[in-house]
């Protein structure tokens, strides 16, 4: 029986001895947790993975371009103009634009892509609708010219930037107008098909998308800015970080994203890998309910600002992944406010506790994701809020079960991340220092209507400084909505997060920017 | 003649109503089996605290937007509205679609299903085909040395968490041995090499003969399949030696060993032969809840099987796709079900009516 045993192990492992773990030179192999992919549509993209490969495959009229994060700058466009009162945007095209297809970009392609948006109404619709766009004027709003002239109308003033940071996002790539409508169903605009297929003008044609298993992107040795260095991108969904490090370690991928930080420690010694820290825009954030009469008091909320060992987790067991930031708006873009005055401070906190009327603290219920590292910081925060007397129940539940419960206004106190659509200071303001009506049937949700802050004066200063043209003015207003907010109010900004990114030695070029949409294989060689 | 001719018309008719009476059974049992898996998974769908809506639209669309996806999934119908809805769909083989991978159910099972089903089964092979014997040793070894190994070979495969035990697997086998390739169902060199024709990579590949992909294969499943077997062997092995002990103090093994029957024969015939019955019960029930999909191990060897994608699905309240996972799983469960009696009376003459 033994013997029986032992033969049957030896010739199966015989039988398979694989071949020798390395990747194919023309291809780069990534590790990755994609099961947030939900489509591949650009008009319905709206996820992290989704958009990673929408920024390689589609082009766009504006964008951020490898090498400089910080201004918004023409792609497809190659100049465009702004009318006297703000509300005309004219582009004019490069020629000789193709699609993976063949087909010549043009003007009726931006024009069929930009109102495919509003008129499918899918989630990233709300992007283009803050425009004044809706399905019954789009077609007057935006309009082709001529051929590579395209010209679109916004109903009120903003500032370009604004809009201009709108047309650079995920939302606004330029599908093939032919090739969509070749695939048309029941007036679907090639939605459907789009869903599993692209037709773009990127650096890559997607060959394949299969959920939960992979994503593989072609060259397009006619991209705009010349044929990328690697032939083909897999990307392998590995939902697990430790396997990750296994395959990683071994060669059998390239580059593996999703290691946690002790993974990342643990491979410090090999020397066949090196970590690449890119630095994030997204912020998490301790949201305080204002439906809770307590947290409604000032010197309570400032109480639970010097409740925190914001240092103490990033050295810990947050190091590498997150830093410090206490603004609403991550820093390293236009108009951060980079200050961090807070720090663990339990004395002070349990004076401002005793002025507040609560020197023996409260009880209070949290709301978290159930995973790392937020469990962690949950408990973090459990003990140190635990130090002056407040009793932290934590309720943590799969992160769209709190999704659900934060957007019906049922949590009392919440730690979650928010990750701008655009690099433009209002993705954020918009949602943290606006909440045009607290009412529970408002039609939209933001951040501050989540937590009940009814904020009307501060609402007025976020569409301001959305109406702002000049520049620096803007910077202003934005530096001292961001003061404000960490001062007073729901919102205790915690930490702004970075990527850790493992790659074997010999992988070059390989660039991942501040937002999932700025992630970029075409300069990468091996 | 016509004596004989209206006897043999009679049984002939017998057994052609006694089949179609057993169809009948089947096709009942099936029908009210999947209908009350649809009911409870219909409720347990609109308990669950997650708003469906946000699956399809996230976190930030406008209102606009979200009220009419909350339409298009029809969930302000009352639920018994819903039910009928659905259940008039699934009748016309339309089990809708995922809105989390964009596919329709059926292309998701059709894919998904095949990997499960070559895992689940390669580790039930293995886990029977040592499990028996070891269990059978074990019950005539009683007390002696080799039960113990059994018995501590059974324990192990309990107790371990079958996460941990597969990280460990590849880190010695993969990456320190490099006996067995990492995770994923082949290497990407091989990535669509092989026509699907059954969805299982290591029989489409033996059948189009090309052996480079075979091999890859299945140096991809040794592992979580040697894995899930370790543990189906730890239970089966543990109740063959429990059945076997039942069996082997009756007063028939005794009359047996005291005409001379050979003790070989004793124990793999007289013995092992009464207690298949409920054996396979226990096989074919260690099956069914492997075809389920292994969750843990789907996700330490990146396997894209049912279990991640029913999780998965679950967790985003992608109704549709929860459904026909269920439903798939029910008729499995119903078909072995069914597979065990016809084999019950095949083996056991009682069953026999």
């Amino acid at each position: 029986m033994r013997r029986l045993l032992l033969g049957l192990l030896l010739s199966a492992t015989m039988l398979s001895s694989p071949v020798l773990a390395e990747t194919p030179a023309n291809t780069l192999v990534v590790a990755k947790n994609i099961d947030d992919i939900v489509t591949m549509d650009p008009a319905e993209i709206y996820e992290l993975s989704n958009s990673e490969v929408a920024v390689n495959v589609y082009d766009r009229l504006m964008g951020l371009e490898i090498g400089d994060m910080a201004n918004v700058a023409p792609k497809v466009a190659e100049s465009y103009s702004v009318s006297e009162d703000g509300k005309v945007f004219t582009f004019r095209l490069k020629p000789d634009i193709k699609f993976h297809s063949g087909n010549p970009l043009t003007a009726e392609d931006v024009e069929f892509s930009l109102e495919r948006v509003i008129l499918l109404n899918l989630t990233p619709a709300y992007l283009f609708q803050a425009l004044g766009w809706n399905q019954e004027n789009v077609k007057d709003m935006v309009k082709v010219i001529d051929p590579l002239t395209l010209e679109f109308t916004v109903s009120e003033k903003y500032a370009p930037t604004y809009v201009l940071n709108l047309m650079s996002t995920v939302t606004s790539s330029i599908v093939d107008k032919k090739e969509a409508l070749a695939h048309e169903k029941d007036g679907d605009m090639g939605h459907d098909w789009l869903k599993t297929n692209s037709a773009g003008s990127g650096a890559y044609s997607m060959r394949s998308w299969k959920a939960n298993e992979s994503v593989i992107m072609e060259a397009n040795p006619d991209f705009r800015l010349g044929s990328p260095k690697i032939e083909r991108v897999i990307i392998r969904h590995i939902p697990e970080g430790s396997a990750q490090r296994l395959l990683i370690e071994k060669g059998d991928v390239d580059i593996a994203r999703n290691l946690t930080p002790d993974q990342i420690a643990g491979i410090a010694g090999n020397s066949d890998v090196v970590v690449e820290t890119y630095p994030k825009a997204t912020v998490y954030y301790l949201g305080l309910s204002q439906k809770v009469e307590v947290l409604r008091n000032p010197k309570v909320q400032e109480a639970l600002r010097w409740l925190i060992d914001y240092q103490g987790m990033v050295d810990t067991f947050l190091k590498g992944q997150m830093k410090v930031h206490q603004a609403f708006w991550p820093s390293g873009f236009f108009a951060s406010l980079e200050d961090t005055p807070y720090r663990l401070d339990v004395a002070k906190a349990k004076a401002l506790l005793a002025e507040a009327g609560y020197p023996d603290g409260f009880k209070i219920q949290f709301d978290i994701a159930n995973t790392q590292p937020y469990t962690a910081i949950a408990q973090s925060i459990q003990s140190t809020f635990g130090e002056a007397g407040i009793e932290v129940t934590i309720n943590s539940a799969e992160v769209k079960q709190a999704l659900t419960k934060y957007r019906a206004r049922q949590q009392e106190m919440i730690y979650m991340y928010w990750g701008p659509d655009y690099l433009d200071p209002n993705a954020n303001a918009d949602s943290f220092a606006s909440n045009p009506d607290n009412s529970d049937n408002s039609p939209s949700k933001p951040l501050a209507w989540r937590n009940s802050w009814d904020i009307p004066d501060i609402t007025a200063e976020t569409r301001a400084a959305l109406q702002e043209s000049d520049t620096e003015k803007r910077r202003q207003m934005y530096l001292d909505l961001q003061a404000k907010l960490q001062k007073s109010g729901p919102f205790i900004n915690m930490f702004q997060e970075s990527e850790q990114t493992v790659m074997r030695k010999n992988v070059k070029g390989f660039f991942s920017g501040p937002n999932a949409d700025l992630v970029f294989y075409r300069e990468v060689s091996k | 003649m016509v004596l004989n001719g209206g006897r043999g018309g009679g049984h002939h008719r017998l057994l052609v109503s006694g089949v179609a009476y057993e169809l009948l059974r089947f096709a009942a049992m099936l029908a009210l089996t999947l209908l009350g898996l649809i009911f409870i998974t219909f409720l347990i769908g609109r308990v669950v605290p997650i708003d469906p809506v946000l699956a399809v639209v996230g976190d930030r669309a406008s209102a606009e937007t979200y009220a009419r996806v909350r339409e298009e999934l029809g969930i302000d119908l009352p639920i018994h509205q819903q039910f009928w809805l659905y259940l008039g769909k699934v009748v016309q083989g339309d089990f809708g679609t995922s809105v989390i991978t964009s596919q329709t159910v059926l292309h998701d099972l059709r894919q998904y299903f095949p990997a499960t089903l070559e895992l689940a089964t390669a580790a039930t092979l293995i886990g029977v085909l040592a499990g028996v014997p070891m269990g059978v040793i074990a019950a005539t070894h009683r007390g002696r040395w080799i039960d113990h190994v059994t018995r501590i070979v059974g324990l192990v495969g309990y107790s371990m968490p079958v996460f941990w035990m597969g990280m460990v697997g590849l880190l010695v086998l993969y990456s320190w041995l490099d006996l067995v390739s990492g995770p994923g169902r082949l290497d990407i060199a091989y990535d669509g090499l092989v026509e699907p024709v059954t969805g299982l990579l290591t029989v489409d590949s033996a059948l189009s003969g090309d052996w480079d992909v075979f091999r890859n294969a299945l140096s991809h499943l040794v592992l979580p399949a040697g894995l899930l077997g370790y543990l189906t062997l730890a239970y089966i092995s543990r109740m063959t030696r429990s059945f076997m002990l039942g069996q082997l103090n009756q007063e028939y093994i005794l009359t047996a060993r005291a005409k001379g029957v050979p003790e070989r024969r004793v124990v793999w015939r007289h013995a092992l032969g009464n207690i298949m019955v409920p054996l396979i019960t226990v096989i074919a029930l260690s099956y069914a809840s492997l075809l389920e999909g292994a969750v843990l191990t789907e996700t330490v060897f990146a396997w894209p099987g049912l279990g991640l994608y029913i999780t998965r699905s679950l967790f985003n309240a992608d109704m549709n796709a929860v459904l026909g996972g269920t439903l798939l799983i029910g008729a499995i469960f119903v078909c072995l079900n069914v597979f065990c009696d016809m084999l019950y009376r095949l083996l056991d003459p009682r069953a026999r009516t």
